[in-house]
């Protein structure tokens, strides 16, 4: 058995892994019903076993006609984004804004091709300015500028 | 004349100051951000939809329309110049027009879009108008079953439309199904796949979902690729097109208008479709086929009015039924809901002043796009020529502003950060994530239906088939399924996607 498509292998593994833990969980833990009276678990648990049906029938496909690779994963710009959006949330909170806007445009800046110093810091001040006048005179989001102990 | 006393309503609305002023930063932030390379209206709308949370429902949806518009605009603007399609309605438009600018024609075909867009804008409007009170007084005749039949019919339609495996998209669609069921279950108020995080009691936030899988999936995938971007034009002059260019261009214009406002109604048609469509007449019917490709401008107008005009009519079922025909009216929904506004056939009658409001400001929206754009084209180009190192962590900045003030907390940009993830993987594993999306808007409206129609007909399934309005929608559905799994469809289906490059 070879894998002639990785690209719907793949993609089949993940539908039938996503159907099983909705309908399993569902069928566990919530009420399932009738059909004339259906429970919270009717609806995922078919559908979660629709999806994993055909997650299976994609992956079975894979492994008879042939497709093209998976083109790689670029770790760097990936982790780099994703990690600048949730320090910005978690920061927010305790650190304040300008804390939050400053960690986000650095980590995410370090995600690009070029990185240079003195660019970003420029871009780091001008979007903290940027978000108080707009969005926190302007708009008036409750955001702290500063750490909660400063204040 | 009811169309006309209703349209006059409409203006009353819409031609006031405030409502003209968000219609106009609508219209302005839309081209702005739209102008941006590889952006498209989905990501546009999605960034921008918390600025309009603290408005009223509807000075907020005149916003969002006039943000459709412009970003739509954008996009058409920065294919013409820079060759990068912001989405895939565009991408026809990038064939001629970007071979116009490498003339030193851009600005020609700049105003040619423009005016074919505002010319295809008005006819839609006035579609919009006559058609959408009679189809929601059928649809206020709906019940749970008609409604749950039409929502397979559009989703189906939906994935059929959709570019790409067939398999994979309708597994996208119930995938975003039962992503839509997370959260408090109505009927019996359980709890559902929460883990015991109160934040997902409330379901998971929609804004944050498509900000992550359109906007933060395609940054990542920008900054992957190497290279940096060529910005033709320097200079945009002469914008005027000449008599020989609107000589060749109205008959385009006129039919690709037809193209769009027809194939705009159908669920997962919208702008994509009608663009494709109206290239291909084009080609066709043109005295010199060899020239598309070469900088055609009918091959720019024809397009440019045909994604208009079919942008603004896919709003007449999102009005009418409350379903959504593609992944930017299903992001118009999820801001309704937000305001607190249940989309249905009944908005027209509880809340004519947004319904006709909102129609009114579109034809509003298109007049300033014209009216501004051309002018201004200056500036979009310069914003053009802003490098990706700049950009992305503004645009970043942007998202994570509007997650984190969707409910004041960092969960929102959590949910965002993974979402981008599975919408990264999504893109490496080619699974389109706009059937997703739509999925996710219909999941609890689709399960409430299905209870609903099972409890009236005592747990007999048949009803579906039994009663005449749904037993059309089902038999639609499974003929356009049966249709596009023959090969010799599959096929042709293929190649016609296979066009767009």
């Amino acid at each position: 058995m070879r894998i002639k498509s990785p690209k719907d292998f793949w993609a089949g593994l993940m539908f039938i892994g996503f159907g099983l833990f909705f309908a399993v969980w569902a069928a566990t833990f919530y009420r399932l019903g009738t059909s004339l009276r259906m429970g919270p678990a009717y609806f995922p648990t078919v559908l979660g076993a629709l999806l994993a049906a055909i997650g299976l029938a994609i992956l079975l496909g894979s492994l008879a006609v042939k497709g093209e690779k998976i083109a790689s994963f670029h770790f760097r710009p990936l982790l780099l984004v994703l990690g600048g959006c949730v320090a910005y949330g978690y920061l927010m909170g305790p650190a304040g804004l300008i804390a939050a806007t400053s960690a986000l445009v650095l980590i995410s800046a370090m995600g690009g091709h070029e990185f240079n110093w003195r660019e970003v810091a420029i871009l780091a001040v001008a979007m903290i300015v940027f978000s108080v006048l707009v969005f926190v005179k302007g708009l008036s989001l409750p955001f702290p500028l500063w750490p909660a102990m400063v204040q | 004349m009811d169309i006309l006393h209703n349209l006059l309503l409409g203006f009353e609305v819409a031609v006031s100051p405030i409502n003209l002023l968000y219609c106009l930063i609508g219209v302005l932030l839309g081209t702005l951000i739209g102008v941006l390379p590889g952006v498209g209206p989905l990501a546009t709308i999605a960034m921008l939809l918390p600025v309009t949370f603290s408005l009223n429902p509807v000075a907020a949806l005149i916003m969002l329309a006039g943000i459709y518009y412009g970003a739509q605009y954008g996009g058409s603007t920065t294919s013409i110049l820079v060759n990068i399609p912001g989405e895939v309605s565009s991408v026809v438009t990038c064939l001629d027009g970007y071979q116009m600018a490498r003339q030193g024609r851009a600005g020609p075909a700049l105003a040619i879009a423009a005016l074919g867009s505002f010319f295809a804008g008005c006819v839609a409007t006035l579609i919009i108008a006559t058609a959408a009170p009679p189809l929601a007084e059928v649809a206020l005749k709906f019940g749970p079953a008609e409604y749950f039949s039409l929502m397979v019919f559009g989703l189906i339609a939906a994935t059929v439309l959709a570019h790409g495996s067939l398999a994979k998209a309708i597994a996208m669609v119930i995938f975003g199904l039962l992503l839509g069921l997370v959260g408090t279950d109505v009927n019996s108020g359980v709890l559902r796949f929460t883990f015991d995080i109160p934040e997902l009691a409330d379901g998971i936030g929609f804004v944050a979902v498509a900000m992550g899988m359109f906007g933060i999936a395609e940054i990542i995938g920008n900054l992957e690729q190497k290279g940096a971007r060529e910005v033709f034009v320097n200079k945009v002059t002469h914008l005027y097109p000449s008599r020989n260019d609107l000589k060749r261009s109205w008959k385009a214009v006129l039919r690709g208008t037809g193209i769009g406002s027809a194939l705009g109604i159908l669920p997962g048609g919208g702008a994509m479709l009608s663009s494709f469509a109206s290239y291909m007449i084009e080609k066709k019917s043109s005295k010199h086929p060899e020239e598309f490709g070469k900088g055609a401008i009918e091959g720019v107008a024809g397009p440019e009015s045909a994604n208009n005009a079919g942008a603004q009519t896919s709003f007449i079922p999102m009005l009418t039924l409350g379903i959504p025909s593609n992944p930017v009216m299903a992001l118009m929904i999820g801001a309704l809901m937000i305001q607190g506004i249940a989309p249905g056939p009944q908005i027209m009658t509880e809340k004519p002043d947004l319904f006709w409001g909102l129609i009114a400001s579109m034809w509003v929206g298109n007049l300033m796009l014209v009216v501004l754009n051309l002018p201004l084209v200056g500036i979009w180009v310069k914003v053009l020529r802003v490098p990706y190192r700049f950009l992305f962590p503004t645009i970043l900045v942007f998202m994570c502003i509007g997650a984190y003030s969707l409910s004041n907390n960092a969960f929102d940009c959590l949910t965002m950060a993974l979402f981008g993830l599975l919408g990264y993987v999504c893109v490496k594993l080619e699974c389109e994530p706009a059937p997703m999306i739509l999925g996710f808007i219909l999941g609890p409206l689709m399960e409430e239906n299905l209870r609903r129609a099972m409890l009236l007909s005592r747990g007999d399934a048949t009803v579906f088939f039994t009663k005449p309005i749904s037993a059309g929608f089902m038999i639609a559905a499974i003929a356009l399924l049966v249709t596009i799994a023959l090969p010799n469809i599959r096929k042709k289906r293929a190649q016609a996607f296979a066009e767009d490059g």
